[in-house]
């Protein structure tokens, strides 16, 4: 059909848009994971800052994308960046919080203390203990909350197109006001390729950090 | 080899633990006995410094504990769980490895002892190495978490309720083949149990708490036989005395050099050493020693003619190596007062009598 | 170190005198904000979208309604069928093949469902009935396999018929976490609802879009504010019908 011809010739369009957009998913993943991971481990300590902080995570999440891209663009005005980049990362961030921090709250949470004191009377080192017993166990639930939060952000990216982020929601944005289905179905299948490919290839990464030991 | 000098625990305002003073020699396997809260695990914990001591002082070899970085004490003390523990992240051969590799052991080296320890505990290298710890039953768990905590040859071994978690029929063969490895590897044990029939079958020494405090440490038989106090006697229960005939072998309390007879020696002969002992039945041994059957006093008395003829089969026989409580079940099955004795081979060592029996028991009250 | 100070930080907040002082800075602190706010002309200018908002706020939730009622109405029969003995070798299927649909990003189905339906409300709510139904599904299937076998297998003994063991047994357990499910499931959709304007369907988004293609923060808000605030409500009712309707003995939460 046409919307192929399209996709053929317009491939260094295409790859650009996808990389922007897949650059704009990874910075924010990455600052997400070195905020949320942390805060996960540290929120086991406390039963209470755990519900308040997961709780707060969880509010972020019912705001619709676009509403606070909304509430983010006036702020950002006031140092001259309301618009682009900087509003999308920070509202992805934002929306990575929930499934990191709560992935890997209740990751470590769940690792048995028998284990915890076994590898203690053993004479291990905190750091000891860490590395060899209590993340190996915790790191597949980990990553499967970065998964979620890849994919959730691969789709508010693709919204962010009308911040002017760029990215692979342009053609779609295009397609609608141009009424031009062959850009409409190249956004709306690049986009959904790159989710389901991020997904899968996620999935992957998790199940060969999995321990044979691990797995059910 | 370990040495508790008034050790003391505060949670607070609470004394779990009171100026314990304790001392196990090496070698021994020390059994903390007491009802839940009196304790037993804090002291047990105290060791290891997973605890650390309120006041007092615990000596490892002759150093003082507090002195040594806890790490390096931790990963020179083996530490058994009920929960047991193994990381299920790790093979078999990887967690029994771990207090190896954390002191930087030859890979060979530590490997190669894992199989080994394994075969100790009956469980083939070739399987069970490569093997996760789901792959597991419980009782395999546990042998691994024993043998884990063995793996870099610690001189002193501290167990929590290790054969607690364990269904009673395992539990049996478990805490058999523990004392056959303690046996040959002759660590200082000390164990926290709250099974009576436990600490009995497998300690040197027990070590009776109460409310924080050692109320009494003796040889398991003395603690039998002589309660300090009416909560000691309550706590072994008062079915004590019996459990003291587990303690001891049938070949150490049977009497040698029995009276017998072979097929062909008369009648007239049997009545006589039955006279001359004052007994009431004597055995019949064969050809070469092993007994075959008995004869009876009335028998001899009224009949003529040879011991084979009138020889009549053994109510039973108890092997040498059997503890005392198996010979008196089985004597109270066959309805008898007597058994006779045997080795592996059947051949007819000694007899045991209840009177023999009460004598070997009363022994402890005698020499008060 | 840090973690200690925050971990401090938090404990501090469970003293009664720290927390009415720390409430009492807040809304003092949000009245400082709208008053600065209203200095700055922007609290009014809202407040001049306000007919647009109750107008928009109406089809929003109209859109909300239908796509959400549609959602329920084809997601839960279809949980409660796949997880019955005749098609339950289907069951596994259909749950990747709806795993991978919630993958699809949301501007996504939204764009597909216009390249076939057009534009205007029609299409708007096919896509919204699409990723609403998804959760539904899901989470119905997984509440309904994890009522425990032993319970089923009580009622049958007691002879009851499969359709009343799905009813009285089956069902009351599930419900919980169903309900999760469709509280999810509303909390995007009302998100998303957003994205139907620029197919022509109406709703919030118009303010929104409009705000930021105009460069008009007040419109933006206008239509942003009430949209996260219609979000929040909408979670936080059903979670209130989660816990107050979901008897005792089957609610985590009571």
């Amino acid at each position: 059909m046409e919307t192929i011809n399209f996709i053929v010739a317009n491939l260094p369009v295409i790859g650009q848009r996808t990389l922007e957009h897949i650059s704009i998913v990874s910075v924010s993943v990455a600052i997400a994971i070195l905020t949320g991971v942390p805060i996960g481990i540290l929120i086991t300590q406390s039963q209470i800052a755990a519900d308040r902080v997961l709780y707060v995570a969880s509010v972020i999440m019912t705001i619709p994308s676009i509403a606070l891209f909304g509430l983010l663009i006036p702020i950002l005005s006031l140092i001259g960046q309301g618009i682009g980049y900087l509003p999308a990362v920070i509202a992805l961030i934002l929306y990575s919080q929930l499934p990191i921090i709560r992935n890997t709250y209740t990751a470590v949470m769940n690792v048995d203390p028998a284990l915890r004191e076994a590898a203690r009377g053993m004479g291990m080192t905190t750091i000891q203990r860490l590395r060899e017993v209590e993340l190996p166990i915790a790191l597949p639930v980990i990553i499967n909350g970065v998964r979620n939060a890849v994919v959730l952000n691969i789709a508010i990216a693709a919204i962010a197109t009308y911040i002017g982020a760029g990215g692979l929601g342009t053609f779609i944005s295009r397609g609608i006001s141009q009424t031009d289905i062959r850009q409409l179905l190249t956004g709306a299948l690049a986009v959904s390729l790159l989710a389901i490919t991020a997904d899968y290839t996620l999935l992957a990464l998790q199940r060969a950090l999995t321990s044979p030991g691990l797995r059910t | 080899m370990i040495r508790l000098d008034r050790v003391t625990k505060m949670f607070g305002p609470i004394t779990a633990v009171d100026a314990v003073d304790m001392e196990v020699p090496a070698g021994a396997v020390c059994v903390l006995l007491g009802p839940s809260g009196c304790g037993k695990t804090t002291t047990m914990k105290m060791i290891n410094r997973l605890i650390p001591p309120s006041s007092g002082k615990i000596f490892v070899d002759g150093r003082d504990t507090a002195e040594i970085d806890e790490v390096t004490l931790r990963r020179s003390i083996g530490y058994v769980i009920q929960q047991i523990g193994l990381f299920p992240n790790k093979t078999v051969e990887d967690n029994i490895c771990v207090v190896p590799d954390l002191l930087g052991w030859d890979r060979r080296k530590s490997r190669s002892r894992a199989a080994e320890l394994l075969r100790m505990v009956n469980l083939d290298p070739g399987i069970f190495l490569k093997r996760y710890p789901k792959e597991l039953s419980g009782g395999q768990q546990q042998r691994v978490g024993v043998v884990r905590a063995l793996a870099a040859d610690p001189p002193v071994l501290l167990m929590d309720e290790p054969f607690g978690a364990i269904d009673p029929i395992n539990r049996e063969v478990i805490q058999d083949e523990f004392m056959k490895l303690q046996a040959e590897l002759k660590k200082t044990i000390v164990f926290v149990s709250h099974d009576i029939d436990e600490a009995v079958k497998m300690a040197s020494r027990i070590a009776i708490f109460r409310d924080g405090r050692l109320i009494q440490y003796d040889t398991p038989d003395n603690i039998l036989a002589h309660p300090t106090d009416a909560f000691v006697a309550e706590f072994v229960g008062s079915d004590r005395t019996l459990k003291r005939l587990r303690l001891v072998k049938v070949e150490d309390a049977m009497m040698k050099e029995p009276p017998r007879v072979r097929a062909e020696d008369t009648l007239d002969t049997a009545l006589r050493l039955m006279e001359e002992h004052g007994h009431y039945a004597v055995v019949m041994v064969g050809p070469r020693g092993r007994a075959r059957g008995l004869v009876r006093v009335e028998i001899a008395r009224d009949k003529k003619g040879t011991v084979a003829e009138h020889q009549e089969p053994l109510p039973g026989v108890i092997n040498i190596d059997d503890d005392l409580r198996t010979a008196v079940s089985l004597m109270f099955t066959h309805g008898v007062t007597w058994l006779a004795c045997v080795d592996h081979d059947g051949f007819y060592k000694g007899y045991v009598s209840q009177r023999s029996i009460t004598n070997a028991l009363g022994a402890t009250y005698r020499d008060d | 170190m840090a973690a200690a100070r925050i971990m401090a930080a938090a404990k501090l907040m469970d003293v009664p005198s720290v927390r009415s002082g720390m409430r009492f800075a807040f809304i003092a602190g949000a009245f400082a904000f709208g008053a600065y706010l209203q200095a700055r002309g922007v609290l009014s200018g809202i407040l001049q979208h306000s007919s647009d908002v109750t107008y928009l706020a109406r089809q929003h939730l109209a859109l909300t309604a239908i796509s959400g009622a549609l959602a329920i109405g084809v997601g839960l029969p279809l949980g409660i069928v796949l997880t019955r003995q005749r098609f339950r070798r289907y069951a596994n299927a259909v749950t990747q093949i709806v795993n991978l649909g919630t993958t699809i990003p949301t501007l996504a189905i939204i764009a597909l469902a216009m390249s076939v339906f057009g534009i205007g409300a029609p299409p708007a709510i096919f896509g919204l009935f699409t990723l609403t139904l998804l959760p539904i599904v899901l989470n119905t299937i997984a509440g309904l396999r994890m009522v425990p076998p032993h319970l089923i297998e009580a009622a049958r003994g007691m002879g009851m018929t499969p359709g009343q063991i799905l009813r009285r047994v089956e069902l009351p357990n599930a419900v919980f976490v169903i309900l999760a499910g469709i509280r999810t499931a509303l909390a995007i959709n009302v998100g998303t609802v957003p994205l139907a304007f620029l197919i022509g369907g109406g709703g919030l988004g118009e303010l929104i879009f409009t705000g930021i293609d105009l460069m008009e923060p007040t419109m933006l808000l206008a239509g942003a504010i009430p949209t996260a605030l219609l979000a929040i409500f909408v979670d936080f009712a059903i979670g209130q019908c989660q816990y107050w309707l979901v008897p005792r003995g089957v609610n985590p939460l009571r």
